[in-house]
């Protein structure tokens, strides 16, 4: 007879595990990475690189400075460094990359506690980080396919494409937010998978667009500009710091998308998925306290 | 108040009771005023001068001003010198006085001084609370000081307006920005609640009266817990603060003005 194995519930798990999942969100991002390479060459590829590199590196210091057993394995830092560093432009000085990516670990996530402590998104609070202190350097674009650095309107920016280009990504912008096709396939991906669910992606994709439209603004051109696809799908998605119920997940999509668009027309900055995402996320732990369902059969003895 | 000696009366102002990073006392001024290095000597040596003069004065003052309207007397004196401070910045350091804008005034209600003046001058003589306001002022302009060098080295590239890296490398802006005040002012607490800790002292936790390293001798924090307590309870608890420093007579009358003063704030 085998050994009896006493512990609590639950009884049942499943196969996933953070590493899996993080796997699963970086062959989601893959295909718009590749994407941004191709179409902003070889400086885009060592950004990319460079903040993930940066990010691992911290990753390891930080915790064998406190010594804490590293979560390297978790490839929680790679995706973190990926995704910060798609949201760079592609001229960006590498040493930029490289503290931003630093900032995401170390003073956003690792200082909060690590992974599944952090209050806020790393990647979005360390493009914001950026942002705020290389104004120049961080609003610097290229236009695709051109070794100039030029820089150049984005679409956001006053710039004018056509549909289809926004659509297929060749237009000046970050290196991982111009091509909304693969960014959106990669979206289905990881519904496929069920890493994400698609009601917070929608949501978010919906209010911007139904405000937009309501201002007078094009929404279709909203929805395809900016960070909006890679935000509302890989980075306002993160488990963490975004509410865990479907009630909630849809309050969050709508209020990222409602402050993106009201930055985006109002405010004296182009682009406002970042702090949209990051003002959602700070609100976070109230949306999942007021839209936490109830234990059945609790309704009669309530506090 | 144990009995220490003087020289320790300043020295705990700077380390074991640094008003910025123990108390957690004056984080408006911290946070606002250090975008750059001098700034933050102007804000602290500024704070010091009032610190000295407001707690000698309360200390004189201390047995002829009524327990009952002692807050607005401070804050009366507080202000009096605060105004020669800022006249006197005005005059020969203009450009001082245009960095600290409103807080320079707003000295007046920094709480570091009124709460040097609760704690200390109105239950000391003079002499100890002149050292403490100077222990306390040298903790204050250190730490504004530490946190201007840090943000103006990162946020500008200088240190006292000389260039150190501005020419080498792009400032990180944020750093001069509100944001940057509350990452190096919350990195600093972590850094001095560390070395707290490896020195077994209770790292500050909150920021409000449960993180002070001062509860539990406070008379601000007995106000606040008064108006939660049963009246007997906040008494007794009152009595005992103040213990060494009142008459019996004064003693069985404490209660009644200080209600009235935790009421006021």
């Amino acid at each position: 007879m085998q050994k009896m194995n006493v512990t609590s519930s639950p009884h049942i798990s499943g196969p996933d595990n953070t590493t899996g999942i993080m796997l699963d969100v970086i062959i989601a991002l893959l295909p718009a990475t590749i994407c941004g390479i191709c179409f902003f060459g070889f400086n885009a590829l060592l950004t990319v690189a460079v903040s993930v590199a940066s990010a691992v590196l911290s990753e390891y210091l930080w915790c064998k400075a406190i010594k804490k057993q590293t979560s390297l394995l978790d490839l929680s830092a790679v995706v973190t460094g990926l995704l910060l560093g798609l949201n760079l432009p592609p001229t960006l000085p590498l040493w930029m990359a490289a503290l931003g990516s630093a900032i995401a670990i170390v003073v956003v996530k690792q200082m909060f506690g690590g992974i599944g402590h952090n209050f806020a998104n790393p990647a979005i609070t360390a493009r914001i980080a950026l942002m705020v202190s290389f104004p120049t350097a961080m609003t610097t674009y290229i236009v695709p396919f051109t070794d100039n650095v030029v820089s150049s309107a984005t679409p956001l920016g006053g710039g004018d494409f056509a549909l289809s280009k926004l659509f297929f990504g060749i237009h000046p912008g970050t290196i991982g937010e111009t091509s909304s096709l693969l960014l959106l396939a990669g979206g289905v991906y990881l519904v496929i998978r069920r890493v994400i669910t698609p009601e917070l992606p929608l949501a978010f994709m919906a209010s911007a667009a139904g405000l937009a439209w309501a201002l007078g603004d094009d929404p279709v051109k909203t929805l395809f500009t900016g960070g909006l696809m890679l935000g509302s799908i890989f980075m306002a998605t993160d488990y963490v710091t975004s509410p865990p119920t479907r009630l909630g997940k849809i309050i969050f999509g709508v209020g990222c998308g409602l402050i993106t668009v009201v930055i985006r027309h109002f405010g004296n900055i182009p682009e406002g998925v970042s702090f949209a995402i990051l003002l959602m996320n700070i609100l976070t732990p109230h949306i999942t306290r007021l839209t936490a369902k109830k234990p059945f059969g609790t309704e009669g003895e309530q506090k | 108040m144990k009995k220490n000696g003087n020289l320790s009366i300043i020295t705990k102002g700077i380390i074991a009771e640094n008003p910025v990073l123990r108390l957690v006392l004056g984080t408006c001024p911290t946070l606002a005023v250090t975008t750059s290095a001098l700034n933050g000597i102007g804000m602290g040596l500024s704070a010091t001068f009032v610190l000295i003069c407001s707690g000698a004065a309360i200390s004189l003052l201390r047995n002829i001003i009524p327990q009952r309207v002692r807050i607005p007397a401070y804050i009366t004196i507080i202000a009096a010198f605060v105004t020669i401070v800022q006249m006197l910045v005005k005059a020969f350091l203009p450009a001082i006085d245009a960095a600290l804008g409103i807080f320079l005034p707003l000295i007046v209600v920094n709480c570091i001084i009124l709460a040097r003046a609760e704690m200390f001058a109105a239950k000391n003589p003079v002499i100890p609370s002149i050292l403490d306001g100077l222990g306390m002022g040298i903790g204050f302009t250190a730490t504004l000081t530490a946190m201007g060098i840090i943000r103006e080295l990162l946020g500008a590239g200088t240190i006292f307006s000389l260039p150190v890296t501005a020419n080498v490398i792009d400032p990180m802006l944020v750093m001069i920005l509100p944001p940057g005040g509350f990452f190096v002012f919350g990195i600093l607490v972590a850094v001095s609640n560390a070395i707290a800790t490896k020195k077994g002292k209770k790292p500050v936790e909150g920021l409000g009266c449960s993180g002070c390293s001062q509860n539990g001798s406070c008379p601000f924090a007995d106000m606040a817990a008064e108006q939660c307590q049963k009246p007997a309870d906040a008494e007794q608890q009152y009595g005992e603060t103040l213990k060494d420093d009142m008459t019996a007579k004064d003693e069985s009358k404490a209660d009644t003005p200080e209600k009235e003063a935790g009421e006021n704030d």
